[in-house]
């Protein structure tokens, strides 16, 4: 039918809705951006140097504790940006307009396809913002152009990752605020990983969880592209757990989705 | 030509429960194309539940229903192409501006560029909203809204228009602006399904009326037809104490008495000589009465003839 062959079209028309709404109520953008600059600057300026003399066996050659902690950061970012894309998923569930759009001839992916390419666009340009701030307070990364795009592409599929699970816990919230509290894991995650101190300074069982949980996989795979450290098989289970994380998120928002307005 | 005699809808044994509660109940609807047709009932009869199914939003337990032509199980996305739907509740997306968000349904129907922002425009000035234009839908009050929400239905050309409750919540002048619009439409060829609680809105504008109570039709016709079901209103007269009510009661013969409030219900139709016969016998029997009210038809009373029982209390759920 004609709605297949207007997908395109109709996603475009809204990304455009969505990043129109971004714009013109930037407030949740920059709380999110926002929060994870404010942790870099206590963790950097406040807790840098106590943090520091705990690395000493993991950070090689006068390598300062914002390299160390940098790739947490960014993950933190990731997570945090899946906060306006739960809850903006769910402002339009509850209002009328999406039942409006059901009634019409359009592609009906393209509701979805909208949100997480407007959200994919907008944690990106967070990611950059961080990353930008980040050489400001003296982040100086080890690493080729070719490790760059490795590390931005690992990023990037994270964000798509977590964007798809974000759009179905938006869907299945009954308001915006619910939605906003369930994806806080999302961002406080990061906090028992890798991110902050080794893996080894932890007691067993904090270390157990924090050792396999998807967060300190990515970390360990973006510190290692970035700061040369070893990466082993992390970038393996790091690629598979975004993979797994996407494609749970991607299904599960389909079905509710498909289930219809009966909420 | 052809449009005008094969029917826009209809449906035929529609039925929609929600887990145990039968929603809708072995509905059978005929709309001709280019009239309105008007689906009378109060809160919960299954109004809305019929005008979401009608327009794909959500499907039918069982049933065979054509809109515009086209099978409603097989091909939704037809129908789709050919209604407009304004729902209940504001279906506009309130961080938008006005135009935007005419543009943005304008893109949804993939128009062209230009031809979707002059749409827009003349949209905008023929609901008179061009003053109001850029600013978003956030800030339009409750008649504004409506108004915004019908002309977005609008973009596209729909043969179909489905509105349910449009004038609700509206205040009095809203809502006869909502009406003259409405019968514009009508005027330009458009086919109305249009869901009240109001007899009179259906009075107004209607072609064909169908009353729905607790998922089941209760009636069907013409204005006229509906009307003639109706014993034309009551007197409500009101006495001072228990005596007088007992005694006119006695004397009018069949009618309603609410003891308590030592009110008596009496079926007139409200003309000069029936309401002087009224009088005259309450005269004869000098019977005092304190309070003396005309009620003229309305949808409490078409309840009663066509269902036997009176309009369930209503309670509101906004």
């Amino acid at each position: 039918m004609s709605t297949r062959s207007y997908a395109a079209a109709d996603s475009a028309t809204m990304l455009r809705r969505n990043l129109r709404h971004a714009l013109r109520y930037p407030s949740m953008t920059v709380s999110v951006v926002g929060m994870p600059i404010i942790i870099l600057l206590l963790f950097v300026d406040v807790l840098g140097g106590a943090m520091s003399s705990s690395l000493a066996g993991a950070s090689a050659n006068g390598a300062t504790y914002i390299d160390y902690v940098l790739p947490g950061i960014l993950v933190m970012t990731v997570g945090s940006g899946s906060m306006p894309t739960a809850v903006a998923v769910c402002t339009d569930m509850t209002e009328g307009i999406v039942a409006r759009f059901r009634t019409m001839a359009i592609s009906r992916a393209s509701i979805l396809t909208g949100h997480v390419v407007g959200s994919m666009i907008q944690t990106m340009l967070s990611v950059g913002l961080v990353i930008g701030v980040s050489l400001l307070l003296g982040f100086r990364p080890t690493t080729d152009p070719l490790r760059w795009i490795a590390a931005i592409a690992v990023l990037a599929l994270l964000v798509f990752a977590l964007t798809w699970l974000a759009v179905a816990l938006g869907l299945v919230t009954k308001t915006p605020e619910a939605a906003s509290n369930v994806v806080m894991p999302l961002f406080l995650l990061p906090f028992i990983s890798s991110a902050f101190v080794p893996l080894a300074t932890m007691p067993t069982g904090v270390r157990w969880f924090a050792q396999y949980q998807p967060f300190t996989s990515i970390i360990d795979t973006l510190r290692g592209l970035l700061m040369g450290a070893p990466i082993g098989n992390s970038a393996v289970i790091a690629i598979a757990w975004c993979v797994a994380i996407a494609l749970a998120g991607y299904l599960w928002a389909r079905t509710v989705f498909n289930r219809g307005p009966a909420r | 030509m052809t449009l005008f005699s094969s029917p826009a809808l209809t449906a035929v044994g529609l039925r929609k429960a929600f887990g145990p509660l039968v929603v809708l109940d072995d509905i059978d609807l005929e709309v001709p194309a280019g009239t309105v047709f008007s689906l009378l009932g109060p809160n919960g009869a299954g109004k809305t539940t019929t005008v979401q199914i009608l327009s794909t939003l959500i499907p039918a337990d069982a049933g065979q229903v054509y809109v515009a032509g086209h099978d409603l199980r097989r091909e939704p996305d037809l129908i789709r192409a050919a209604i407009g739907v304004t729902g209940q509740f504001s279906a506009v997306d309130n961080l938008l501006t006005g135009q935007e968000n005419l543009i943005l349904m304008a893109d949804l129907h993939h128009l062209d560029r230009r031809v979707g922002r002059g749409g827009a425009a003349e949209l905008l000035d023929q609901f008179d909203l061009v003053d109001a234009a850029k600013k978003t839908a956030m800030t339009y009050s409750g008649g504004m809204r409506r108004r915004l929400d019908l002309a977005m239905t609008l973009v596209g050309d729909p043969s179909i228009i489905f509105l349910d409750e449009p004038t609700t919540g509206l205040d009095p002048r809203s809502r006869r602006g909502m009406w003259q619009i409405i019968r514009d439409l009508v005027a330009g060829g458009v086919t109305i399904f249009l869901t009240t609680q109001h007899l009179e809105e259906a009075d107004q504008l209607a072609d064909r009326i169908a009353v729905l109570d607790q998922g089941k039709l209760v009636a069907q016709g013409t204005t006229d037809q509906l009307k003639a079901l109706i014993p034309g209103g009551h007197v409500r007269l009101q006495f001072a104490d228990a005596n007088g009510l007992e005694s006119a009661a006695r004397a009018l013969g069949a009618a309603s008495s609410h003891d308590d409030r030592l009110e008596l219900q009496v079926p007139n139709d409200g003309t000069v000589r029936s309401l002087k016969a009224l009088l005259d016998r309450l005269a004869d029997h000098s019977i005092e009465v304190d309070g003396f009210s005309v009620h003229s038809p309305d949808l409490d009373d078409v309840f009663l003839a066509v269902t036997g029982h009176p309009r369930h209390e209503e309670v509101s759920i906004r």
